[in-house]
Formats: C-alpha cells, structure tokens, sequence
C-alpha cells in the first residue's frame, strides 16, 4: 500500500501538471510558438526520436563524467580544508571567488583554451560548476569533528588515515550526498550551457538550438522536458546510492 | 614507582591570546594497580586536561605521567577511555561499535572470537537482545552502557572516565554505577574517573582525589575505607557521610582558592 502511494502519488501530481499546463495553454489560445502545450509534445517525440536518444546519451555521460571529477576535486579540496585550517584560510575566499563567477563567461575562455576539444570542454565545465557543494559539505563535516570522536580512536594510537577511514569518512558521508544532490543539478546546468552555447554542439543542448534555429517550439519544448528527465533519473541515482551507503542517517518513523 | 599510575609535578598552560592559561599546577596523583581513582574539584579546573594527559594525547609543560613502569609521552593500545558524550558511530550497530577498538588494538583477531568478547561485555551490562540495534535506537543509559564497554572491551589496563554519567539522570546514574562496580569486578583494569558527583566518588572510588581550583593541584586525598560489597544504601551509612561531608568541605576551600586566583 505506501509502496504503490509511493508511485501514484508523483505520478499523479505530473499527470495533473500536464493537464493545469493544457488547460493553461488551451485556456489562453495561445499559438505554439508562444508555448507548446504537452499535445504536441509526442509528435515532436515521434518525429525526432533518433536525435533524442543520440542527444539524450551525449549530454548524459557527459554530465556524469563531469560529476564524477566534480566529486574527487570536491573531495581532494574538502579534505584539504577540512584537516588544515592554513588550507581552510588560503582556499576558501579563491573557491567563493570562482563560485561567483558567472559560467557562461567560461565558456570562451575554455573554447580557446582546449580549441576542438567539444566533448572535453563540457566535461570539464561540467565539473567547474558543480564540485563547491561538495568540498564546502566535506571540508565542514571534516572540520567539526567532535574531538572525542577523534580521540576514541587516537587514545589507542591509530594513525591520522585510520581515524579518517573508521570516522570522519563515514560520518561525512550524509553531508557529502546532500551536496551531490545539489551538484547532480549543477552539473547539468554546466553540460547543457556548453552545448547550447558552443557552436557546433552536440546533445540535448544543441538539439534545442536547432528547434530554435527552425522555429520549431514543440521540438524546443520537447527538448526541456526531456532535460527534466534526464536530471530527475540521475538525482534519484544519486539518493540510490546515498540510501545504500548512508542510509544510517534516515531516522526512521 | 611501585604505583601503577603516577602523575608527578605534572604544569600545563594552554596559549590564549591573552597569554599563557595555566591549567595544572603540581598536581600529584599515584593510583596503585587495579584500584579505581576518582578525581573531583571544581568547574574548569583542568580534570579534562588530566584525562589527556594520561591518555598520551597532550605532554604536560612539567612533570611526568608513568604508567605501568613506562613514561607516557605518546598514545598507547592498553589504554580505555570514555567521555559525557558517549560518541557511538551511528552507522555502526551496537556490536559493531563495541568492536571499534579491537579493530585497532588486534587487527589479527577473528571475527567470531570479537564477537564473543563485546557480546559477554554487552551481556554484563545488560544489553543483550540490543547487539544488532542502532545507537539512536537507544536511550541515553543505554548508549552510555554501550560506550562503556567499548572503552574496555580491548582489555585495557588502564580506563580513564571523564564525566561519563554527567549527563545522565539521577537514577539512570546510580543504576550505571552499579554495572560499572560489577564490570570492575569483573575486568582487572585501573580506573581513573573524573567526576563532579561526590557521592558518585565515594560510591566507585578506592580513593578520591579532590584537585584546587584552576590551576589545579593536588589539593586533598580521601581513601574511601568502605566494604568492596557496596549498593546504594552504602551512601546512606554514617561513614560515607562524613567522607562525603569531609569532601564538600575540601570543595569549599578548593572553589575559594580558585576565586582568590582569579
């Protein structure tokens, strides 16, 4: 019974989004190149489905690879600050810096820094945008270790590596996939401006360039959908795996 | 030297920025071989401190911490320890945190001979049925339960208590200090218990140390003469009240002391 609610109820909130979105459009008359309507959407599925699929599994390894160096830049730097205060001082205020930094201006700049190197590029932007949660998570849970749990183990004269492995480790590992949910988003944000802004690009990013370029909307809106899924597939991957290896930290009841 | 634990003229100052803070002063403590020692003395007297010391965590500025015939100037395996804040890993069962030390202090050690040790333990202090349950699953007494056997579950020969039942209530608390009389009785370890309870003191103590108010010296020793077989009622004789009278009276002075200083 919580089982099924536990699909219905999702579900049944999309199935009533589309329709609030056709009556919406239906309501106003409006033409679909002022919005498509989730009607439409099929027969733009229908008719472009090779591209999807083709730009769907390039934008999708691409963010993932993106995420994957995202997350050992994210460790290497949170670990860092996490266990040296002098690393702590020096590197966050150039961390929060680049942060700020829109990504969009990367852009160019990576073009002519790897010039050709499409597939490269949008990894690494990729991972540009998306590893701060993540070494900001890891570098506090690291750095508020109570002592006393530090000294369990250091009172029996275990290594720095040790009480890393037993403790800190596993007990940032909540923050650390709190900040991979954030960065799962993140990461696509990063793939898809490369490839909308980028000429010549290629996955779902330049698809929807190309329905622009054609003024064919259903097709842009298809496009945007289609990201929607792609980004709810790998944020429910990452709380699979946050419920495999920290599933300790659900309370439940 | 023939003490099993011995601090002499130990001084410590920790560095603020507005100059040294001198914590211990010439504290002196010797704790023979298997005894249990508890150490009381007013707030932020540096009783902290001393648990680190012993533990080979911190060197002190001056003196020396000798334990079984050997200086401490480092950590070592045959030492136990347990704190307020019973700190159990929360992706860890009850067992498996048990187990924790034994990983470190005797990583050849099979599986099933760990499990047998942390289940008797867990059975003395009457947490058997719990082995397989998470930490939060528990309530406060029992996780401090938990976190007592842990801090002796490697056969430590020396286990050092700061504040353990501090945040305990009242009966929760003088339940705890009867399985951690049967678990002295039971294991050959030296204890040293920090505390602010000084019916807790006379209760667990062979001796009870009472240190001066920062920065702390050894100020009184109380050698606690009641019979090894005590329950709670032992506290109610007229011999522990007046030991128990003799340390307020010492914790007047010493509390005096720490307010003349500062």
């Amino acid at each position: 019974m919580r089982k099924l609610s536990q699909i219905a109820v999702p579900v049944g909130a999309l199935v009533v989004f589309a329709i609030l979105w056709e009556a919406l459009v239906w309501a106003n008359g409006w033409p679909d190149y002022v919005m498509a309507s989730p009607s439409d959407l099929p027969q733009a599925y229908a008719r472009f489905w090779e591209l999807f699929l083709t730009g769907a599994w390039q934008t999708l390894w691409r963010t993932v690879a993106g995420l994957l160096i995202a997350v050992v830049m994210g460790l290497i730097l949170g670990m860092a600050m996490g266990f040296s205060r002098i690393a702590r001082d020096a590197l966050y205020p150039l961390l929060v810096g680049f942060n700020a930094i829109p990504k969009a201006t990367l852009v160019p700049v990576l073009a002519l820094l790897f010039i050709g190197q499409h597939d490269f590029n949008t990894v690494l932007m990729a991972a540009l945008i998306s590893f701060f949660p993540i070494a900001v998570s890891v570098g506090i849970g690291l750095s508020t270790l109570e002592p006393e749990y530090r000294d369990i183990l250091a009172a029996l004269g275990a290594s720095k590596f040790t009480i890393f492995r037993k403790i800190a480790l596993p007990k940032t590992l909540p923050e650390f996939f709190g900040a991979l949910k954030v960065s799962v988003t993140l990461a696509f944000i990063g793939t898809n401006l490369v490839e909308i802004v980028s000429p010549h690009g290629k996955g779902l990013g330049a698809l929807f360039l190309s329905g622009q370029t054609n003024s064919n909307y259903p097709l842009m809106f298809a496009v945007l959908i289609a990201l929607a899924v792609l980004g709810i597939v790998l944020y429910y991957a990452v709380v699979f795996l946050e419920r495999t290896f920290a599933g300790w930290a659900e309370r439940t009841g | 030297m023939t003490d099993f634990l011995s601090i002499r003229g130990v001084r410590h100052a920790y560095a603020t920025e507005a100059g040294p803070l001198p914590v211990l002063d010439g504290l002196d403590l010797s704790v023979p071989e298997g005894r249990f020692c508890a150490v009381v003395g007013p707030s932020g007297c540096g009783k902290s401190t001393l648990t680190r010391l012993v533990a080979g965590l911190m060197r002190p500025d001056e003196g020396e911490v000798w334990l079984d015939g050997a200086k401490v100037t480092s950590p070592r395996k045959s030492v136990g320890m347990a704190f307020q804040n019973p700190v159990l890993l929360e992706w860890r069962t009850i067992l498996d945190n048990v187990i924790l030390p034994l990983e470190i202090v005797d990583p050849g050690m099979s599986r099933r001979n760990r499990v047998a040790r942390a289940e008797a333990l867990l059975d003395m202090v009457g947490l058997s049925g719990f082995e397989d349950k998470r930490p939060s699953e528990l309530s406060g007494g029992m996780r401090q339960r938990a976190s007592l056997c842990r801090s002796i579950v490697h056969k430590p020969s020396v286990l050092i208590m700061d504040e353990p039942f501090g945040a305990l209530d009242a009966f929760t608390r003088e339940d705890l200090w009867q399985t951690m009389r049967s678990l002295k009785a039971a294991e050959p370890f030296t204890a040293v218990l920090i505390t602010h309870d000084l019916r807790e003191s006379v209760f667990l103590g062979d001796q009870v140390v009472v240190l001066s108010g920062r920065p702390a010296r050894t100020q009184h020793v109380l050698d606690v003469d009641l019979p090894e077989d005590r329950d709670i009622d032992t506290l109610y004789t007229p011999e522990a009240g007046e030991m128990l009278h003799t340390l307020r009276e010492e914790i007047r002075i010493a509390q005096g002391r720490g307010t003349e200083a500062a």
